[in-house]
């Protein structure tokens, strides 16, 4: 039979006429399904290599992001008791973990027990879930607090940001940021990668006396302590920077953490 | 003779059929990474690979491709292939390709690769269609390599990084020209050599499309 006989199918398979509708059909799908193949191969193998990268491209940004700060080079240069530290914090208690080290992080978040479901008035900046446990840096002097380093996300105008805030010891005033990802329109919010527009940030306040979040990124020029300027033509993506920082600053982020802090009790 | 006719085939797009100057195909992309060479570089081997790839696998199944969904068959082709140059590029040269950001991605719909496998690949074996798509590829670099090169060396002072006129800055003579960076010079030096090479090779030059009206004479 010549149907059983795969050898011979191919072959009348080849010859029949290209218009017909199986073929168009079979065609589709075969170039689809190598395509696919293909594709797939190829992201999957080199993930990898492009995880590592990113990881020494974050490193290189927090180096960067240290030394742009006003004198906090010459501390880690020069004083003995300066130091940067690691830490996992529990986003609910503001505390360090006890369980959770930043090498186990990564596990733990990928367990859905550890995020947890924001509602809709509470997701600001728009991430639908939210880890229970973030790696954070703390500089120190001493005792004393000089510096902490969150990590932070959200949407973007286009896509997700992910940047680092850095906050000065008095838990009230930025340091500096850094983006660390983003997918904003070049020329436009992209510009937020910017030193120029970083530059804002350093000596910025987020918190009025009252501790309540005021910061915003200004339409145009900044016009209080609490503005940094916004960028020309990217006003959707320096709104979602006002929504990501005050959501990660907030009660449902980092907000017991800065409590904690100011208490004292870290 | 065969020879000849690959050479020919091969060396034809560099400057008679240029595909950027003459049919002004791929313009998007040609001016939005030369703004330094070494993306330029990177943007001209990658659009170069995709192509002869493209020719190669197109050309191999063009007995069988149905006329009805050639065109999306050739652009499944080339978007896979795509694909995986963009990620190649993003495991092993990482800071050029965060600096190319989506233009990788957009050689899918650069007119110039699916205009060579429509019109070349698509009817001809595959030997020849790699030499005519490696042939486009190339005068799409050396356009794309004239236009990065001047635009970091007057925008920079540099060429692939290395600094050839000291700029102001580093306490040298050159101030630079910050429109070099910009857009817009892309299109003056691109214009510039469009027009410089139908001036030699007046063939290229187009018809006008129609005369401006006799000015009438004036009285007194």
């Amino acid at each position: 039979m010549a149907d059983s006989n795969p050898v011979s199918a191919w072959q009348r398979f080849l010859a029949a006429p290209n218009d017909s509708r199986f073929k168009t059909l079979l065609v589709a799908f075969l170039v689809s399904a190598i395509c696919a193949v293909v594709v797939t191969g190829a992201t999957v193998v080199l993930r990898p290599i492009q995880q590592a990268n990113r990881a020494a491209e974050q490193q290189l940004r927090l180096e960067t992001m240290l030394n742009g700060i006003p004198g906090m080079s010459e501390l880690l240069a020069d004083s003995e008791d300066a130091e940067i530290s690691t830490v996992v914090v529990d986003l609910d208690t503001g505390r360090a973990s006890q369980d959770i080290t930043p090498e186990t992080l990564q596990a733990a978040l990928d367990d859905p027990a550890n995020w947890t479901t924001l509602t809709p008035e509470q997701d600001m900046a728009n991430i639908g879930v939210r880890p229970n446990y973030q790696q954070i840096y703390i500089v120190r002097d001493g005792d004393d607090i000089e510096l902490v380093i969150l990590p932070v996300f959200g949407a973007g105008a286009q896509g997700e940001i992910s940047a680092m805030l850095a906050i000065d010891g008095d838990m009230e005033t930025f340091a500096g940021i850094t983006i660390i990802d983003h997918v904003e329109t070049p020329g436009l919010g992209a510009r937020i990668t910017e030193p120029g527009w970083q530059a804002n940030f350093n000596g910025t306040r987020f918190a009025n006396d009252a501790g309540e979040i005021e910061f915003a990124v200004a339409r145009g020029p900044a016009t209080s302590d609490f503005e940094v300027d916004g960028i020309t033509g990217a006003t959707r993506t320096g709104n979602s920077m006002t929504r990501i920082v005050r959501f990660w600053l907030g009660p449902m982020g980092y907000g017991p953490l800065l409590d904690a802090i100011r208490r004292g009790e870290f | 003779m065969a020879a000849g006719n690959l050479w020919h085939t091969l060396t034809e797009p560099l400057v008679d059929k240029n595909p950027i100057t003459l049919q002004i195909l791929g313009i998007c992309s040609a001016l939005a990474v030369t703004t330094s060479l070494d993306t330029a570089l990177t943007m001209a081997i990658s659009l170069t690979v995709v192509l002869v790839l493209s020719a190669l696998v197109v050309s191999l199944i063009r007995k069988h491709i149905p006329g009805t969904i050639r065109l999306i068959v050739q652009i499944v082709i080339v978007a896979s292939l795509v694909i995986v140059i963009d990620q190649f590029l993003q495991a092993f040269f990482f800071d050029i390709s965060r600096r190319l950001s989506v233009f990788v991605s957009l050689i899918t719909t650069n007119c110039l690769v699916l205009g060579r496998t429509e019109s070349f690949s698509r009817n001809n074996p595959p030997f020849p269609s790699m030499v005519d798509a490696l042939g486009n590829g190339l005068g799409y670099s050396l356009i794309l390599c004239i236009i990065g090169s001047l635009r970091e060396l007057f925008g920079n002072g540099s060429i692939l990084g290395f600094q050839i006129l000291r700029t102001v800055d580093q306490g040298g003579w050159y101030v630079p020209m910050n429109l070099m960076l910009l857009a817009p010079s892309a299109f003056f030096l691109l214009g510039g050599l469009v027009w410089a090479i139908r001036s030699i090779r007046t063939d290229q030059a187009e018809a006008p499309e129609y005369a401006p009206p006799e000015t009438a004479e004036r009285a007194g």
